[in-house]
């Protein structure tokens, strides 16, 4: 199976990092196969239609869009 | 959400917590003034006419006024904001004429959820979707000018009059400046590849309308978040303005920032742009100022200019924005706000 692919979309700010941070959590304790990258492209965040940063793909999916949720929810997003 | 494992409130039994909740919170703070006086000149026994004993009282009663408002304003336009997300705004934006066009975007300005980190994928969703550049500039003057935290900080130390003054005249300059950014056809002046970004070409996913329990999560959300983040600003700011209300003599800044002064409120913007603070910090040092004699018109100049341009903004916007166009927005703002210095100087 291919592994899940997290991106967070993000210029590096701190809401960001956080977010980023917060995904890699619950994948780990989802126990999944995964792979996160952090695009900092704002051109790459127009294509998913996203107009507030920090934003969470999931499978190529927009998930969550200018917020940064606990590990506990993003457990729902991304499993 | 499926999984929620919160217990499910039965709605009458919320209302009632909600209504004793507001109950409480407004006995607390019609408390606060006496509870002010008795701590400073009953407890700590200082004189009242005293600068410490002013500046302690002033400090023990704006502190927790401030931000018991601000964490009520703050949970309320939490929830008004949950129904207006950037995508709805820029629906309701795309294929505007101009006029009616700038009005709108001004006044979506104030209830759409923006932070200035976002303003670069807002920028881009706006104008590659056919909202115009001079209604998106609208928007973006607006949204930092006119936002909840300076309101209520406005509303809790000056009262609703100046809270509406400065409102009123926010919009006015984001429609206005966003007028003439749009009639001065500038639109060469943004980077060629915002327009050939294929806004949304990706996007999958629709989003399901929000329930009341996740509205209210949204609203206490902001609380954590915005209130968290400003309360040491908060405190600061009256920290300095307490300092400035017990020390520095009456009319102390009437020759320098008063009416008489002409230059002071070119040089009150001047000063204010490069500077970045947000309201939180700045208004209660304002208070002070006004108290000492300087005049309305010159400090609330000097607040929009601190607040609706700040540089890290114009830097994050160079990414989508040529350096002439950058100038026309900080230059058409910047005189919209001496303009209104200047009439409220005249008027009041």
């Amino acid at each position: 199976m291919e592994p899940r692919l997290i991106e967070i979309l993000g210029s590096g700010c701190a809401k960001c990092e956080m977010l980023a941070k917060h995904a890699e959590q619950a994948a780990q304790e989802l126990g999944l196969d995964y792979a996160l990258t952090k695009l900092k492209d704002p051109a790459v965040w127009a294509r998913y239609g996203v107009m507030a940063t920090p934003a969470l793909v999931v499978d190529g999916q927009l998930k969550l869009e200018g917020r940064v949720l606990s590990a506990e929810k993003l457990k729902e997003l991304i499993a | 959400m499926t999984t929620d494992r919160r217990i499910a409130w039965k709605p009458q039994a919320v209302i009632l917590l909600a209504l004793i909740g507001v109950a409480a919170w407004w006995l607390v703070y019609r408390s606060l003034e006496p509870f002010a006086s008795w701590f400073a000149f009953g407890l700590l026994g200082l004189s009242s006419r005293s600068p410490l004993g002013t500046a302690v009282a002033f400090f023990v009663f704006e502190a927790p006024k401030v931000l018991m408002l601000l964490a009520v304003v703050v949970f309320g336009v939490g929830i008004v904001r949950s129904f207006f997300t950037p995508e709805r705004t820029r629906r309701l934006l795309a294929g505007r004429r101009e006029s009616a066009g700038n009005v709108l975007a001004a006044l979506l300005g104030v209830v759409t959820p923006f932070c200035s980190c976002s303003a670069v994928p807002l920028f881009i969703g706006f104008v590659t979707t056919g909202v115009p550049l001079g209604v998106t500039f609208s928007f973006l003057i607006s949204a930092p000018m006119v936002n909840e935290i300076a309101l209520v900080l406005l509303f809790g130390l000056f009262g609703w009059k100046v809270a509406a003054l400065y409102a009123g005249t926010g919009l006015v300059i984001a429609i206005i400046a966003g007028w003439i950014i749009g009639r001065l056809k500038l639109e060469r002046w943004v980077e060629g590849w915002v327009y050939q970004s294929g806004f949304g070409e990706a996007a999958a996913g629709a989003d399901a309308p929000l329930t009341w329990n996740e509205r209210t999560e949204l609203g206490r959300e902001a609380v954590r978040d915005i209130v968290g983040k400003v309360w040491p600003y908060v405190l600061a700011g009256i920290a300095v303005g307490a300092a400035i209300h017990g020390w520095v003599p009456q009319d102390f800044m009437a020759s320098i920032m008063g009416k008489g002064a002409w230059w002071s409120v070119p040089l009150a913007v001047l000063i204010g742009v490069p500077m970045y603070s947000n309201a939180a910090g700045i208004i209660p040092i304002v208070q002070a100022l006004l108290e000492k004699g300087a005049a309305l018109g010159t400090v609330l100049a000097f607040m929009m200019s601190v607040i609706g341009l700040s540089l890290p903004e114009t830097i994050i916007l160079r990414k989508v924005l040529r350096p002439p166009l950058i100038a026309a927005f900080v230059g058409v703002v910047a005189a919209g706000i001496v303009v209104v210095g200047y009439v409220f100087n005249l008027v009041l």
